[in-house]
């Protein structure tokens, strides 16, 4: 009877997740794809066409950007951490702690900070490079972690084998260990490419909402979700802020079945 | 008989904890050597320093000396790095990388900075030949080494070391993971290997120290309790303890 009853409650909690989810994509798939015009993927931004291409273009800026400074921060870090510090190195506590805390700050205090600092006091002004930095800040832990979990699932036979053979630690590291290693990172770079595509909070107040592409990385622009937010905010849009919501919905699931598809190629490939 | 190796008053520590006592051992060229011994005497740990790969454990601490060809390899100006390649190592469990078979083998030579392809492909021909693999892999070269079987991986990581051309290969138990058929062959190839390079193993099969080593040591709670022909140690043991494990009666 109890087990009974357990599992009833099982079952309907992972009934109300699901439904909610589908729930969730239908109406937004509902509302959104009758309102996909061909207007809304004009080059140039107009406030009647409200065209969605310019602010994919930032968004593909953004994310290219973004990556450039956070990854090989994040990977080398992580490599730091792993490969090189001593273990009871205090100096290790102190960026776990860091990264931990940064990763639980909610996005508009990256926005706030990146509006104070990068586009204030640095004179960036309202820019993709503004609110590239505040960005990468924000995904930088999460590249650390994944790529630390990867290195660390690195079997250290692999790297007894390579000194063995009189590699010295920098070889051993970039070509054993480092390679054996990508299909981790990639997935946790993956999953920052969702979170930057997603963001809004932190950029609007770094990147701006200008609605055009940008011609520099020292120009402001909006990127897709920025876009979106301000259509729907806007209230004159509604229709073509559905049909925007449709646009993010797919590249956000695209990009996140990419992730695993590229972690389940590389795997293949070694296995 | 002309010592590649010799190890003088060799004391290692792990912290407090001492695992070598004191060893004094020669290990004669073109020989194959086996180490012998219950577990945790300190066998895979003596290993280790004819290489310095105990450099990568933390908290160890060595006196005495370790001389190849006559000098001491823990002497500041040795060149670690040239010292692993001149004396190899094949682990206990095969441990090839996650590439392709030709990658496996190539990556020594690379390291030690051949670059040339034609060059590469004779020395992967030539490793992969020397531990008798080339006929079973000569047709998938490319492909992941993961793919082989158990004995064929440990075969590749003796065409890897061989792939640098060391003096010395140093075995820790390599075909304890294997099944009888592939420590057949690999037994097999340590005996043609010999007239190249010194080995030294450490097993736990006495049978198979009996089958292919010259010589033999027998290790005990870190001391060195008797080395000599293997023939001679196991027909007429000197030490009462030696004779005990020899035939059986601990370990
Ligand atoms: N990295 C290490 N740190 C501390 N103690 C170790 C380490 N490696 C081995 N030991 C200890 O040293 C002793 C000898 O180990 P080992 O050389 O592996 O023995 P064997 O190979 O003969 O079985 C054992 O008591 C073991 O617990
Ligand atoms: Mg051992």
């Amino acid at each position: 009877m109890k087990s009974k009853i357990q599992k009833f409650f099982v079952m309907l909690s992972a009934g109300i997740t699901f439904a909610a989810l589908l729930f969730l994509i239908a109406y937004i798939l509902i509302k959104g794809i009758p309102n996909l015009k061909l207007s809304l993927f004009t080059w140039k931004y107009t406030s009647e066409n409200v065209s969605m291409l310019p602010a994919i273009i930032n968004t593909i800026y953004m994310t290219v950007l973004v990556l450039v400074i956070a990854v090989p921060l994040g990977i080398f870090s992580a490599i730091f951490m792993v490969e090189y510090a001593k273990k009871r190195n205090p100096l290790i506590n102190v960026i776990r702690l860091t990264t931990e805390t940064l990763s639980g700050i909610p996005s508009i205090v990256y926005g706030l900070f990146g509006m104070l600092f990068f586009v204030t006091a640095l004179k960036w002004g309202l820019s993709l490079l503004a609110g590239a930095f505040t960005l990468s800040i924000m995904v930088l832990p999460s590249i650390m972690r994944t790529t630390e979990e990867a290195l660390k699932a690195v079997p250290d036979s692999y790297r007894e084998a390579s000194f063995g053979l009189g590699a010295g630690k920098l070889r051993t590291v970039f070509c054993i260990v480092l390679p054996a290693a990508v299909p981790g990172i990639l997935s946790g770079i993956i999953l920052a490419i969702g979170r930057i595509v997603g963001e809004t909070a932190a950029l609007v107040y770094t990147a701006g909402t200008v609605a055009e592409t940008a011609d520099s990385i020292f120009d402001s622009g909006r990127t897709l979700a920025v876009h979106m937010y301000n259509l729907s905010s806007e209230g004159l849009h509604v229709n073509e802020s559905y049909a925007t919501a449709v646009v993010l919905l797919v590249l956000v699931a695209a990009i996140n079945m990419l992730s695993g598809f590229v972690a389940r190629c590389l795997d293949g490939g070694t296995k | 008989m002309n010592a590649i190796i010799e190890s003088r008053n060799l004391k290692l520590w792990y912290g407090d904890h001492q695992v070598l006592k004191s060893i004094s051992m020669e290990i004669p060229e073109h020989e194959i050597t086996a180490l012998i011994g219950p577990s945790g005497c300190g066998k895979s740990t003596f290993l280790k320093t004819l290489n310095r790969m105990n450099d990568l454990v933390g908290n160890v601490r060595i006196t005495g000396e370790v001389n190849y060809n006559g000098k001491n390899i823990y002497s500041p100006e040795v060149d670690v790095t040239k010292l692993r390649r001149e004396i190899g190592m094949v682990f206990q469990k095969p441990n090839p990388f996650p590439m392709s078979i030709y990658e496996n083998v190539a990556y020594g030579p690379k390291t030690h900075g051949i670059r040339s392809k034609t060059e590469l492909d004779g020395i992967v021909e030539e490793s992969l030949k020397a531990s008798a693999l080339w006929e079973e892999v000569k047709d998938r070269l490319k492909t992941s080494a993961l793919g082989l079987s158990g004995g064929q991986q440990q075969r590749l990581c003796i065409a890897r070391a061989i792939s640098v051309h060391p003096s010395v290969i140093l075995m820790d138990e390599s075909t304890a993971s294997l099944d009888p058929v592939s420590t057949g062959k690999i037994e097999d190839l340590l005996m043609e290997l010999k007239s190249q390079y010194t080995v030294i193993m450490v097993t736990h099969n006495m049978q198979q120290a009996v089958r292919i080593s010259d010589r033999c040591a027998f290790f005990l709670m870190g001391e060195l309790v008797e080395s000599g022909s293997t023939e001679q140690l196991f027909a007429k043991p000197q030490d009462k303890r030696t004779e005990a494990y020899i035939t059986g009666r601990f370990g």
